[in-house]
């Protein structure tokens, strides 16, 4: 839990640092005028990082088709929008999402298909003790950790673990049992 | 007691055993209870504040804890979950159209956002975004270049939902489902240990960006508050005041849901209401406040992260500000009828379908069924632009008014030169309108039928945008049918009045606003929460009459069809113990009606308070498997001395086993203060008086069954008792009344599954 938090502290923290730093890059403002068709001039977007007081239309629409008599009706019919992002904030955040995601798939496979290969070739397979669940389940080496456990003297700090990992697998098999078989929950 | 051989007694007065006071999975709290538990808790930090400064301090800190607690869920959820959601979603979802060449974590619009080329009618083509066409085969027309993009399309739709639900499926299958039937049953005391844990929140978070991504039809609302209670959750087990008590980690749960609402939508006060009118079970003054304080909160990062540059929070944020007339109010309210019947049907068939994957083939196969649904999505929403979009950029188009300043098809309109200035007066339609309106007749019928069968799949799924997306498709389609109406009939009596040729009198994306929440009430039956969420969604402060007529409308005939919206159906599908707080009880049964045992049943189960020994408890316990006994005096008199619970009996009796001395199976269980006088070589006894509810909740055989059901409303009671004439008669638990209620309804009791 203690984890949890220090997790998300340090997230948060980099995500608001980032974001302060990154905002202000120049590449990351700019002044947008929408110009609607005009006579028989065809509509037109203007894109120019210029700053907020820079932002009309007299600054960013360069070249001015129009004369100097008819800049100001056609400014009329112009909409500038000043608009900011932070590029830094987008990029962490994708690269952040894709690792996870990434973990997480590299994690799956491990589970289902690399840890009960990596077991049987340990074990072999007179220590394993038959059970009826599913295929691909993780129980029938529920057993393999305690023969391992036993048999090796290891340091707690593995053993915890080992055993917090078994936990949470059969809480997640609960949870399977009623969302996915018997649909008691979340049908 | 009397000096009579080593008697080390279990004092009642000590701390607790660990386990004592917990409840077990798929259980319902004892609110009673739990609140007394704080109370105490309060008063003896109070009282030891005057000792020492410490122990002041401790007690402000214990004050402030709430406020603290619910900053920092506002922090994490405003922040780091939902920015990244809206930035991953928004991104994912665009790589299946192409991806961006100076950076690929850019989206589409971020990728042109710096180009020059853009040219007014095509607004979103750079060369810096090539489309998957463009990647492979190196052109981006013709025929062969539309099928390598449609059938790109498809691969990443099925890749995103396939890995979606294969990761509900490994890590967290309670992340599925949308999350606010089941938040909303924790609310009212039921437990479901592991629906808010770190497991399901990381998952749920991961899975909702792919679910969103791959162009289901769902949006992600709902999930949001799930996921905003699991933070909140998580946050609980910093501060021991709401890690020990499941009351008081209630009311933080429904700030929570409030600040889920607030960063979904950008509204902060609609996020409140929500939590008062859907979510919420108890909603005193007090969660009001942290609410408020914790929606502001998340308001405030969301906006501070700024994902997208606008520094807007409001999704939708329509620019128009045109005044609508009285007249209008009859469209209106036809919306309003569209909408309640739209959420009636879709009440009906969604849950007839969930209640086929639960009870036939089709549930053994969530994968398959997952592909499927998204496979036939992809290939039915490619062809046509307004289904390809997602549904919150559909809405948004939809919201908005046409000026000048728009090149869109739905803004195709014939241009009659009207001068200086960028309002529009009503013009007819041109080409490009008529063939966005077909597109979008299709889209409607599309989505109606597939958000039916998507809604409640083994992702995270939410309703809000899909039913919103309905509405708002029906709203422009009638008001665009209106504006033509105006325009070639601006001389009969009806439009006579107020609606001058060359002037600007009906604004279709007003319509699209009223038919959203139309439909979004009738689904949901919201009325004052979605009508503050729709104007901080659309910042249209005019516009209110027009959406208050029409979701009262719409909830007025939504309601003759059904009186559940779909998040009770969902709670009433899967059987959750939940008394719902808004119906009324109008049958005239007695206590004596409902209460077990009936006649033809085994006496009820009773613990004496002395003269029962330890092996005879254990052996009723186990023969039973009742939750909690009632304590009599005697067998003969039957007055109530208090309640025991099952677990906490349990766990005390083999506590004394392995620690206390000397308990055997034929030591006596004592609940009386006082042991009473045993012979020198007896077993010394086992007091059991710390764990008996002192004060447990009658009820006489003739109290009338709607006092009862309010008295578990407002108490939150879990079992009542029922006396005759002072003596113990028997048991009303809240199960029995869910069955009863049933019965009445002439629904399947047994379909009441939890306790």
């Amino acid at each position: 839990m203690k984890t949890m938090f220090v997790i998300e502290a340090f997230y948060l923290a980099c995500f608001v640092l980032l974001s302060q730093v990154t905002a202000k890059n120049s590449e990351d403002i700019r002044c947008k005028c929408i110009c609607p068709p005009y006579r028989d001039i065809a509509g037109k977007i203007y894109k120019q990082n210029v700053s907020l007081k820079d932002c009309n239309c007299l600054h960013v629409v360069e070249p001015m088709p129009v004369d100097g008599k008819d800049v100001e009706a056609y400014c009329l019919r112009c909409e500038c929008k000043y608009e900011e992002r932070s590029s830094g904030t987008i990029k962490f955040t994708i690269i952040v999402y894709l690792s996870i995601l990434g973990l997480l798939l590299l994690y799956m496979v491990y589970l289902t298909l690399l840890e009960p290969m990596l077991k049987r070739r340990l074990f072999g397979h007179s220590q394993l003790i038959q059970s009826d669940d599913d295929v691909g389940d993780q129980q029938p080496f529920a057993n393999a950790h305690n023969v391992l456990s036993r048999s090796h003297s290891r340091p707690n700090m593995l053993n915890k673990v080992e055993h917090a990992q078994q936990r949470w697998r059969r809480q997640v098999q609960e949870q399977r049992k009623s969302v996915f078989d018997r649909h008691v929950v979340l049908s | 007691m009397n000096g009579n051989g080593p008697t080390k007694l279990v004092d009642p007065l000590e701390d607790p055993l660990p386990g004592v006071g917990t409840y077990e999975d798929f259980n319902t709290i004892d609110w009673v209870r739990e609140k007394s538990k704080d109370r105490d808790r309060h008063r003896e930090i109070t009282n030891k504040s005057r000792q020492s400064t410490v122990a002041l301090l401790h007690s402000v800190s214990d004050a402030f804890s709430g406020w603290l607690l619910m900053l920092l869920v506002g922090l994490m959820s405003g922040s780091a979950l939902a920015g990244g959601i809206d930035i991953a979603a928004h991104w994912l979802t665009d790589m299946k159209g192409g991806v961006c060449l100076i950076g690929f974590w850019f989206n589409h619009e971020h990728c042109c956002w710096k180009s020059n080329e853009t040219t007014f009618q095509e607004r979103d083509q750079c060369p810096q975004w090539q489309s998957w066409a463009e990647l492979i085969t190196g052109t981006s027309e013709g025929a062969f270049a539309y099928i390598v993009n449609y059938l790109m399309y498809i691969f990443w739709a099925l890749l995103f939902s396939f890995l979606a639900v294969t990761l509900v499926r490994a890590f967290a299958p309670y992340a599925c489902g949308s999350g606010i039937p089941e938040i909303k049953t924790i609310l009212s005391g039921f437990i479901i240990r592991g629906y808010l844990g770190k497991w399901t929140l990381i998952i749920k978070t991961i899975t909702l960006v792919l679910a969103v991504s791959s162009g289901l039809s769902l949006g992600k609302e709902g999930p949001l508050v799930h996921v905003a209670c699991c933070c909140a959750n998580i946050l609980c087990h910093l501060f021991t005041k709401y890690r020990k008590n499941e009351a008081k980690r209630r009311e933080v749960l429904s700030a929570a849901a409030a600040v889920g609402v607030s960063v979904a939508f950008g509204a902060p006060i609609g996020g409140v209401l929500f939590s008062l009118e859907e979510v919420s079970y108890y909603f005193p003054l007090k969660t009001l406040w942290r609410s408020f304080f914790a929606a502001l909160v998340a308001a405030f990062t969301l906006r501070s992260i700024n994902p997208f540059g606008n520094s807007r929070l409001v999704l939708f944020y329509v620019e128009f500000h045109a005044p609508w007339h009285l007249v209008e109010l009859a469209p209106f309210i036809l919306l309003g009828i569209f909408g309640g019947l739209w959420g009636a049907l879709f009440i009906k068939a969604n849950i007839a379908w969930c209640r086929r994957r639960k009870t036939t083939r089709l549930g053994h196969y969530p994968v398959i069924e997952v592909l499927v649904v998204a496979a036939l999505t992809a290939l039915l929403a490619y062809p046509n632009s307004y289904t390809r979009m997602s549904g919150a950029e559909l809405i948004s188009e939809l919201f908005n008014d046409c000026s000048l300043l728009d090149s869109s098809q739905l803004c195709g309109y014939e241009q009659v030169d009207t001068g200086v200035g960028n309002s529009l007066a009503d013009r007819p339609a041109g080409k490009g309108l008529y063939t966005a309106l077909w597109q979008l007749a299709l889209a409607l019928v599309f989505k109606m039928m597939i958000t039916v069968i998507t809604f409640g799949m083994k992702v995270p799924s939410g309703l809000f945008i899909p039913s919103m997306a309905v509405g708002a498709i029906a709203g422009r389609l009638l008001g665009v049918g209106m504006e033509q109406l105006a325009y070639y009939n601006h001389d009969s009596f009806i439009f006579k009045g107020w609606c001058s040729p060359g002037a600007d009198c009906i604004t279709p994306g007003l319509y699209a606003m009223v038919g959203a929440a139309a439909c979004l009430g009738g689904v949901t039956r919201m009325t004052v929460s979605l009508v503050v969420i729709m104007f901080e969604l659309t910042g249209g402060l005019e516009y209110i009459v027009p959406l208050m007529a029409a979701t009262m409308t719409s909830k007025w005939v939504a309601d003759a069809f059904g009186r559940e919206g779909i998040y009770e159906a969902h709670i009433r599908l899967n059987g959750y113990p939940f008394l719902e707080p808004k119906e009324e009880f109008d049958h005239s049964s007695l206590a004596v009606d409902v209460m077990r045992p009936r006649r033809s049943d085994p006496a009820l189960a009773v613990l004496t308070q002395e003269g029962m020994t330890v092996g005879e408890v254990e052996a009723l316990v186990d023969s039973t498997h009742y939750s909690g006994f009632p304590v009599v005096v005697s067998q003969e008199s039957q007055r109530l001395v208090g309640f025991v619970l099952r677990r906490d009996l349990l766990i005390s009796i083999d506590n004394a086993r392995k620690r206390q001395e000397g308990v055997v199976s034929a030591s006596q269980v004592v609940f009386t203060e006082h042991a009473p006088s045993q012979a020198p070589d007896a077993p010394p006894p086992l007091r059991l008086r710390g764990i008996m509810d002192l004060s447990p909740f009658t009820v006489t055989d003739h109290t009338p069954m709607d006092i009862t059901v309010d008295i578990f409303r407002k108490l939150g009671l879990r079992q009542c008792l029922v006396t005759h004439n002072g003596r113990l008669l028997g048991i009303i638990t809240k199960k029995d009344i869910l069955k009863h209620m049933a019965q009445i309804a002439n629904r399947d009791p047994d379909s009441i599954l939890f306790n």
